[in-house]
């Protein structure tokens, strides 16, 4: 197994993503050497393959903002002491990732964040949610249950998307990727 | 580093008039975390007893890190074996058991052993005995990675372990995997933590070899397929390897890759790993084994009981 060995941890100061981080629900759990903004986790009854679900939250942090061009992933080993899982998986995910053209492995120091899904910035992002949550409140409030939002939810955002698409008609290329929620 | 950590070929082993291990026939290649799996009785300590010879072969041979023989003074050097009930010496404190391991080896890391047994907050002068469960294990494991092995070999290494002890174990296991390329074969019950924690299987069974390969090709090559109990029947030319039927619905665990064709009225899932080696360990019947010309196939008019779904 071929796995830089602890060096990065010097140049390791990598600014987590700007604007305040307090709501930041991803933070290094207190270990030591948190040189990446984020933190995986595992969901055993997923039934999603462990590597997928890495490669799934770097994606969904890059959409968030929690992640930056620049950022460092969590380094293998560190992945690997504290989740318990294969180096192999690790490495398959950021070879993954690799491959998508969204992180790049540096000799010797990690692999780093190479480009961004998120199209909006942090503070809009915040005010987007902020929004959503009013939404929420108020379907919570005329009896929707969780599952009832999300079909809600679900159902516009397709109308939504069938509407704009329909009304552009020509060559889609636009949006690009549009699985917004994950 | 295309080296084999443990090779047998007709390997077989009898206590008596019994044999724990027949015609044993395998190939575990370096650089993995290999998993060995079957039934109590199924031959896995056996397995593993003659790989770091402990045990002599009555029949056929094994060899260990690239055609070492099993206890020769260069296959000791290489290997680390944790036997299956933890061995500390109880009346002896970390820091003796310590002394006493760089003693009796040729190469011992104390410097790494101590950081280790720092970190992990296990008091020097404690008797062994009146440590944990989970620290009795990790004092075992840290001595036998001190030796800085090529390969570690673990019996059951979290069998008695609560479920704190054993994640932070084999955290301690897969770290050394990582940070050294140890290569690492244990063999488990606990399917369910496979599945994060090997990327090679091996599944023994009554004796024999029943399933080697990588984790990720079994995978691949497996899919399950759910669909009318009327026409399970129609798949005795496929490779299946586990039907479960009810009355209407028959869920098929078959040998195909991910672009096989869906029959029409079917649905094709992936399976996990430890649905696939429980499918495996409940048709001892069924194989999948590398190399051409080895996958046999059961057949379905041999009347296999099938389980009923609940």
């Amino acid at each position: 197994m071929d796995i830089d060995k602890g060096t990065g941890e010097g140049q390791a100061g990598v600014s987590p993503a700007g604007a305040g981080g307090g709501d930041r629900s991803t933070a290094p759990s207190g270990q030591a050497a948190a040189a990446s903004p984020i933190e995986f986790r595992l969901d055993a009854a997923s039934g999603v393959p462990t590597y997928l679900q890495l490669v799934h939250q770097v994606e969904h942090a890059l959409r968030l903002g929690y992640l930056k061009p620049g950022d460092q992933l969590p380094k293998v080993r560190d992945v690997v002491a504290s989740l318990a899982i294969n180096p192999n998986t690790v490495l398959k995910a950021y070879r993954d990732l690799e491959v998508k053209g969204l992180a790049a492995g540096r000799p010797g120091q990690g692999t780093f964040v190479q480009a961004t899904l998120s199209q909006v910035a942090l503070p809009e992002l915040t005010a987007l949610r902020r929004s959503l949550s009013g939404w929420l409140a108020a379907a919570d409030g005329a009896g929707l249950d969780e599952d009832g939002m999300v079909a809600l939810f679900t159902s516009a955002l397709r109308d939504f998307y069938e509407h704009r698409s329909g009304a552009r008609t020509r060559g889609g290329a636009a949006g690009g990727e549009t699985e917004g929620v994950a | 580093m295309n080296m084999n950590v443990i090779e047998a070929s007709g390997l077989g082993k009898r206590y008596g008039g019994t044999w724990a291990l027949s015609e044993c026939t395998l190939a575990i290649p370096a650089g993995h975390v290999a998993a060995l799996v079957g039934p109590n009785g199924a031959g896995k300590t056996t397995l593993l007893n003659l790989a770091v010879g402990l045990a002599e072969p009555t029949a056929g041979g094994v060899t260990v890190l690239g055609g070492l023989p099993p206890g020769s003074p260069a296959a000791l050097d290489g290997i680390a074996f944790v036997a299956q009930d933890m061995p500390v010496y109880k009346n002896l404190s970390a820091a003796d058991m310590l002394h006493l391991t760089r003693n009796l080896n040729r190469h011992f890391d104390q410097p790494y052993a101590r950081a280790r047994l720092a970190e992990l907050g296990i008091p020097l002068n404690r008797k062994a005995g009146k440590l944990s469960g989970g620290q009795q294990a990790q004092l075992a494991l840290t001595v036998a990675l001190a030796r800085r092995p090529r390969l570690l070999v673990l019996d059951e290494p979290v069998a008695m372990l609560d479920p704190v002890a054993r994640h932070d174990f084999m955290a301690t296991v897969l770290t050394a995997a990582a940070d050294d390329g140890v290569s690492v074969v244990l063999s488990s019950h606990v399917l369910a933590e496979l599945e994060r924690v090997a990327d090679y299987l091996i599944l023994l069974s009554r004796g024999r070899v029943q399933v080697a390969g990588e984790v990720d090709d079994l995978l691949a090559s497996h899919r399950l397929l759910t669909g009318p109990a009327a026409e399970a029947d129609r798949y005795s030319e496929r490779p299946v390897v586990h039907v479960r039927r009810g009355e209407a619905q028959a869920h098929l665990l078959v040998r195909a890759a991910a672009d096989d064709p869906v029959p029409p009225g079917w649905e094709a899932h992936p399976v996990g790993l430890e649905e696939l080696t429980l499918a495996y360990l409940r048709e001892p019947g069924a194989a999948a084994l590398p190399g051409p010309g080895r996958d046999r196939t059961l057949p379905f008019e041999t009347g296999q009981p099938s389980e009923v779904t609940r």
